[in-house]
């Protein structure tokens, strides 16, 4: 197990994977964790980003936000080491998956950790050479708080048909445009796509975040059965 | 028992005998669904029980709203692994709309507004075990939560529990619904922990 620092209260955990069957992104696994009374929790995490080869066989990345209050997530931040065991299942999920072999406009619209499952895309997206233009909407409190920041800027640069724009809802950057403010019609109708391409749209975060998106977008012409969302909810 | 974890400890056990494997407690009301929430009226509102000879029963909102009421209390248990316990629900028994129903079925396709669709063994929906609801709390159902309608099957993983519920389709074969069909158990007992496929 690798670890690395994402932001101040997210970290990404390299996972070796012996038999890993392969997945596709968007996909999820469940971590278990045992006491040593043998009492159990286990919590679903997004994969975020294709699997790698490395010595011990496949590693399997995924970002793990800190829940406050939160019974797994703290663990996984604070405690749990290098070369300590973990029980994963996976991959989950068979709904909020893109197939690279899509040709389709992708929108990804993102609020806070819900960025993860959508990063695995834009991965997967570079890693099969995939030339489906992407977009990316992504909402976060403040500056420090974007996930995988500097990819981000580097995919933006060499990654060809890949837009990002982000939506500051508490404190935006030096020369940002406009104030801080949460998510609304004119940031997806601006940064989306236009109905009319019929993308695929991907919308991911906290309950209420995604709701206002999915409305949005219907309330666009974005016909219900293009938007697969996923939520999340108070889990830790 | 897995593989110890080290240095984990987990919550304080608070040994809650009604918890199923695996779930842990909340008291929000956390919200689950594959797609936009879609908003019906209620004016064009109707649930509908397809038979599999070919005949329909429908309930428009009043109708529905003129049957026997009950008000469940219940536990309910999310795949996702949420538990909520003591949920108070109104609505009509699957038994009072299954009543004048001749069937010789043993599956149903629950499907609503919106295109979602989960399967269940029919027998699970009689004896007192489902319900159509429309109240929450003793308030409207939110739309976020299946309002105006949705399927109640607490003793089943809630996706069975179809938010906006539309009807019925009554089938002598199984057929796999919308979750079903993407790696989720066909049947989801929450108690013998059937999560996915093969569990």
């Amino acid at each position: 197990m690798e670890r690395r620092v994402e932001t101040p209260t997210a970290q990404t955990l390299v996972l070796e994977v012996p038999d890993w069957p392969g997945h596709l992104p968007g996909q999820h696994v469940d971590l278990r964790l045992t006491a040593p009374d043998g009492y159990q929790a286990a919590r679903s995490y997004s994969i975020a980003g294709p699997a790698v080869d490395g010595p011990g066989g496949p590693r399997v990345e995924v970002t793990v936000q800190r829940v406050h209050d939160g019974e797994v997530s703290p663990y996984l931040i604070d405690v749990y080491g290098v070369g300590d065991p973990v029980e994963v299942r996976g991959p989950l999920g068979g709904w909020f998956i893109w197939r690279p072999e899509e040709t389709a406009p992708v929108q990804l619209v993102a609020g806070g950790s819900g960025i993860v499952p959508l990063m695995a895309m834009i991965r997967a997206r570079r890693a099969v050479g995939s030339k489906a233009p992407f977009r990316l909407i992504y909402s976060v409190r403040t500056p420090t708080d974007v996930i995988y920041a500097d990819e981000l800027r580097r995919r933006v640069r060499d990654d060809f048909g890949l837009d990002i724009a982000y939506v500051y809802t508490r404190e935006a950057p030096e020369g940002w445009r406009g104030e801080p403010h949460r998510i609304g019609l004119a940031d997806v109708n601006t940064h989306g796509w236009p109905p009319d391409l019929e993308p695929l749209t991907y919308v991911c975060g906290p309950t209420a975040f995604v709701e206002t998106v999915a409305d949005l977008l219907v309330g666009l012409g974005h016909p219900s059965r293009r938007v697969k969302t996923e939520r999340f909810g108070p889990t830790g | 028992m897995g593989i110890v974890s080290p240095g984990f400890q987990g919550r304080p056990r608070t040994q809650e005998p009604a918890l199923p494997p695996g779930q842990y407690l909340t008291e929000d009301f956390p919200v689950l669904s594959a797609g936009p929430t879609p908003r019906v009226s209620l004016d064009t509102w109707e649930f509908v029980i397809s038979a599999e000879n070919g005949s329909d029963h429908r309930w428009s909102w009043q109708e529905l709203m003129a049957l026997p009421q009950e008000t469940p209390t219940v536990d309910i248990h999310c795949v996702t692994r949420w538990s909520k316990f003591g949920t108070t629900w109104q609505g009509v028994s699957l038994d009072t709309l299954l009543a004048d129903v001749d069937t010789g079925a043993h599956f149903a396709l629950a499907h609503s507004y919106g295109g979602y669709t989960t399967n269940l063994p029919l027998d699970d929906l009689r004896g007192g075990q489902a319900w159509v609801v429309h109240s929450f709390d003793g308030a409207p159902l939110p739309a976020e939560h299946g309002g105006p309608a949705r399927l109640l099957v607490p003793h089943l993983y809630f996706w069975k529990s179809a938010k906006w519920v539309r009807g019925l389709r009554l089938k002598t074969m199984d057929e796999p619904g919308f979750w079903e069909t993407a790696g989720y158990h066909d049947y989801g007992d929450p108690w013998r922990e059937q999560r996915y496929q093969g569990d």
